[in-house]
C-alpha cells in the first residue's frame, strides 16, 4: 500500500469512532442545553441555576475537590518518592498501592459504607473500646461533618492510585545523573526533592492533576453509596434531572456546566504548571 | 572522641529514619488493604452477622450472603451483561485503537499533532456526560438498552487509553527489527505479523485488560443507557436505597474481585504506559 496513505488509513477507524461517539454527542448535548423546543434560549441554564439546591450542589462538589485533591497530590508524591528509594519488595508494594486503580467508585463507596454504616466496623471498634454501647448511625443529616469525612476518605482511598502511577512513571524518566551530581554537592534528600524532582516532574504533575480534578468534578457513585441524597453533588443532580424529573434539557445544561468548570480548571492547571518552552529532560 | 559520638548519633538517626520509613510503607499498605479486608469479612458472613452488632473482625466463612446475591432476581443477568459489555469494549477498543497507536509510533504525517490533540482532548473530558445525548440517539437507532450500545460508549472511554498505550508499546520496539524483516523479503504486513506482533502481544493483552476494567467499573453511562439490561454497577446503583446491606457488600465484592486480578496481571505495563502517555 502507498506509504503516504497508510497512516491515514490506520487512524481512520479511531477518528470516525470519536467523531460519531464523542464530537457528535457533544454537539447534541450543547444543542439540547441551549434549546427548549423553539430556537436558542438560556432557559435551561436559568432553570438549573435558580433551583434552590444548585448553590449547595456546586459548593459541595468544589469543596470536596478542594479537600481531596491536595491531600491526594501530597500522598501520591510521598508514596512515589518512597517507592523510588525502595530496593526490596518494590513490586509488591507498588501492586498493593495500585490496587484501588481497578476499583470502581461504586465499589469504593460500598467498601467505606461497610466501615461507616450503623452496625459497621467503625462503630464496632468504638464499642470495643467502650466509647459507645449501642450501634450509632454516623451517616445521617445530623452529622454532615462525618458524612463529608467518609466521602473524603473513600475518595482519597480510591483515587490516589491514578496519581501515584503517573508520578512514579514520571520520576522514572528523570535521569539518575542529576541526583548523583546533587549528592556530590551535598544536597539533602529534601533539597534534592525540591530542586530536582518537583521541577522535572512538572509534565507528569500536569497530567495527574488534570485527570484527577476532572474526575473529582464527576464524583457520583461514591456519594450515592455513602450518603444517598444527604450530600448532593453536580453529577448526582444531573442524573436526577434525567431520570427522576425526566427533564433532559436541564440535565444537558448541568452537563455543560460540569464541562465548563472542568475545562476552566484544566486551563488553570496547564497555565500554572506550564513547562517553559524548550525545557525537556 | 567527638568524631566517634557523631558517628554513633548518625547511625542512630539513620536507624530511626529507616524505622520511620519502613513503618510508613507498612501503614500505607494497611491503608489500602484493611478496608478491602473489611469487605471480605462482610461478604463471607451470613446475612444475620452482616446486620448484627458488634461486628466480628474475622470472617466466619459462611456463603449465605453470596448465595443470597446469586439468587437475587436479575443479579446474575446483570453480572452476565457486565461481562459481555466489558468483553465487547475490550475487543473494540483494541481493534480500533491499536492501528492508530501503530501509526503514531511509526509515521510522521500531516495532522499527526491534531490527531494527538483529539485523543488527549477526549481524555480530558467528562465523557460519561455524553451518555445523555447518546440515549436519544440510541433510541432512534434501536441501540437503546442493548449490550452493544453501552459497549460503544465504553469504547469511547477506553479508546484514548488504548491508543496511547499501544503507541507507547510500539515505540518500545525498534523500527530496525521491522526493516530487517523487510530486507529479508517480508512485506509490511508479514513483517508486522511475524516480528512485531509476537513481541507486542503481552502488552496488547495488558491494554485490553485495562479497557475491560474501565468498562467493568463504569457507573454513570451504564445507569443512563440501560433499563432492562442493567450491568452489575447500574443494577447495584439503582437498588442502593432499597437493597439490604449483605446484598450491597456481596455485590461490591464481586465488583472488586476482577480488579484485584487484573491489576496484578497488568502491573508491569502500568508504569511504562503512563510514562509515555503523559508526554
Amino acid at each position: 500500500m502507498n506509504a503516504r496513505l497508510l497512516p491515514y488509513v490506520l487512524i481512520l477507524p479511531v477518528t470516525l469512532f470519536l467523531c460519531l461517539f464523542f464530537l457528535y454527542p457533544f454537539l447534541l448535548v450543547s444543542k439540547q442545553a441551549f434549546s427548549t423546543g423553539a430556537g436558542f434560549t438560556l432557559d435551561n441554564f436559568r432553570e438549573v441555576t435558580s433551583y434552590w439546591k444548585f448553590p449547595i450542589t456546586m459548593r459541595n462538589t468544589l469543596l470536596l475537590a478542594a479537600a481531596v485533591v491536595p491531600i491526594q497530590l501530597a500522598l501520591a508524591l510521598l508514596m512515589a518518592t518512597m517507592v523510588n528509594r525502595m530496593k526490596k519488595g518494590r513490586d509488591l508494594v507498588l501492586y498493593v498501592w495500585t490496587i484501588p486503580l481497578g476499583i470502581s467508585d461504586l465499589a469504593a463507596g460500598i467498601i467505606w459504607l461497610a466501615i461507616f454504616e450503623q452496625s459497621g466496623f467503625l462503630s464496632s471498634m468504638m464499642s470495643g473500646l467502650g466509647l459507645v454501647d449501642k450501634p450509632v448511625n454516623l451517616l445521617t443529616f445530623q452529622n454532615p461533618g462525618i458524612v463529608f469525612l467518609a466521602i473524603m476518605l473513600a475518595e482519597i482511598w480510591r483515587a490516589t492510585a491514578i496519581m501515584l502511577v503517573i508520578l512514579v512513571a514520571g520520576i522514572g524518566l528523570i535521569p539518575k545523573e542529576y541526583y548523583e551530581a546533587a549528592e556530590v554537592f551535598g544536597a539533602s534528600h529534601w533539597k534534592r526533592f525540591l530542586r530536582i524532582t518537583l521541577p522535572l516532574l512538572r509534565p507528569s504533575l500536569q497530567t495527574a492533576l488534570v485527570l484527577r480534578v476532572i474526575l473529582a468534578f464527576e464524583i457520583f457513585a461514591v456519594v450515592a453509596a455513602l450518603s444517598g441524597t444527604l450530600f448532593p453533588v453536580l453529577m448526582g443532580e444531573t442524573y436526577a434531572y434525567q431520570f427522576d424529573l425526566l427533564n433532559s434539557g436541564a440535565a444537558a445544561a448541568m452537563a455543560l456546566i460540569i464541562l465548563a468548570i472542568s475545562i476552566a480548571f484544566t486551563l488553570i492547571i496547564l497555565r500554572v504548571l506550564r513547562v517553559p518552552k524548550g525545557a525537556t529532560i | 572522641m567527638t568524631a566517634v559520638t557523631t558517628d554513633v548519633a548518625g547511625a542512630d538517626t539513620r536507624r530511626a529514619g529507616r524505622w520511620v520509613y519502613v513503618s510508613a510503607v507498612g501503614l500505607l499498605c494497611a491503608w489500602v488493604l484493611v478496608p478491602l479486608y473489611f469487605l471480605l469479612i462482610n461478604t463471607l458472613s451470613s446475612p444475620e452477622t452482616v446486620n448484627s452488632f458488634p461486628k466480628p473482625f474475622i470472617p466466619e466463612f459462611d456463603l449465605g450472603s453470596l448465595t443470597f446475591f446469586a439468587n437475587f432476581a436479575g443479579m446474575l443477568t446483570a453480572l452476565k451483561n457486565s461481562i459481555l459489555v466489558a468483553g465487547l469494549t475490550m475487543i473494540m477498543s483494541i481493534v480500533i485503537g491499536a492501528p492508530a497507536g501503530y501509526a503514531l509510533s511509526r509515521f510522521d504525517f500531516r495532522g499527526k499533532e491534531l490527531f494527538r490533540l483529539l485523543i488527549l482532548l477526549t481524555r480530558a473530558f467528562p465523557l460519561p456526560l455524553l451518555a445523555l445525548p447518546l440515549a436519544v440517539m440510541f433510541i432512534q437507532t434501536g441501540l437503546d438498552d442493548t449490550v452493544f450500545g453501552l459497549a460503544l460508549v465504553h469504547t469511547t472511554l477506553a479508546i484514548p487509553f488504548a491508543v496511547l498505550i499501544t503507541f507507547a508499546l510500539f515505540s518500545g520496539i525498534p523500527l530496525e527489527l521491522e526493516e530487517a524483516a523487510w530486507t529479508l523479503g517480508c512485506t509490511r504486513l508479514t513483517a508486522f505479523s511475524k516480528v512485531v506482533l509476537p513481541l507486542i502481544l503481552p502488552g496488547i493483552t495488558a491494554s485490553a485488560i485495562f479497557a475491560f476494567v474501565i468498562s467493568w467499573n463504569e457507573v454513570f453511562a451504564a445507569a443512563v443507557l440501560t433499563i432492562e439490561n442493567r450491568t452489575l454497577t447500574a443494577f447495584l446503583l439503582q437498588n442502593l436505597d432499597t437493597s439490604p446491606l449483605h446484598l450491597k457488600f456481596a455485590g461490591g465484592f464481586i465488583l472488586v474481585m476482577p480488579a484485584l486480578i487484573f491489576i496484578f496481571a497488568v502491573r508491569k505495563y502500568l508504569f511504562a504506559m503512563w510514562g509515555i502517555a503523559s508526554r
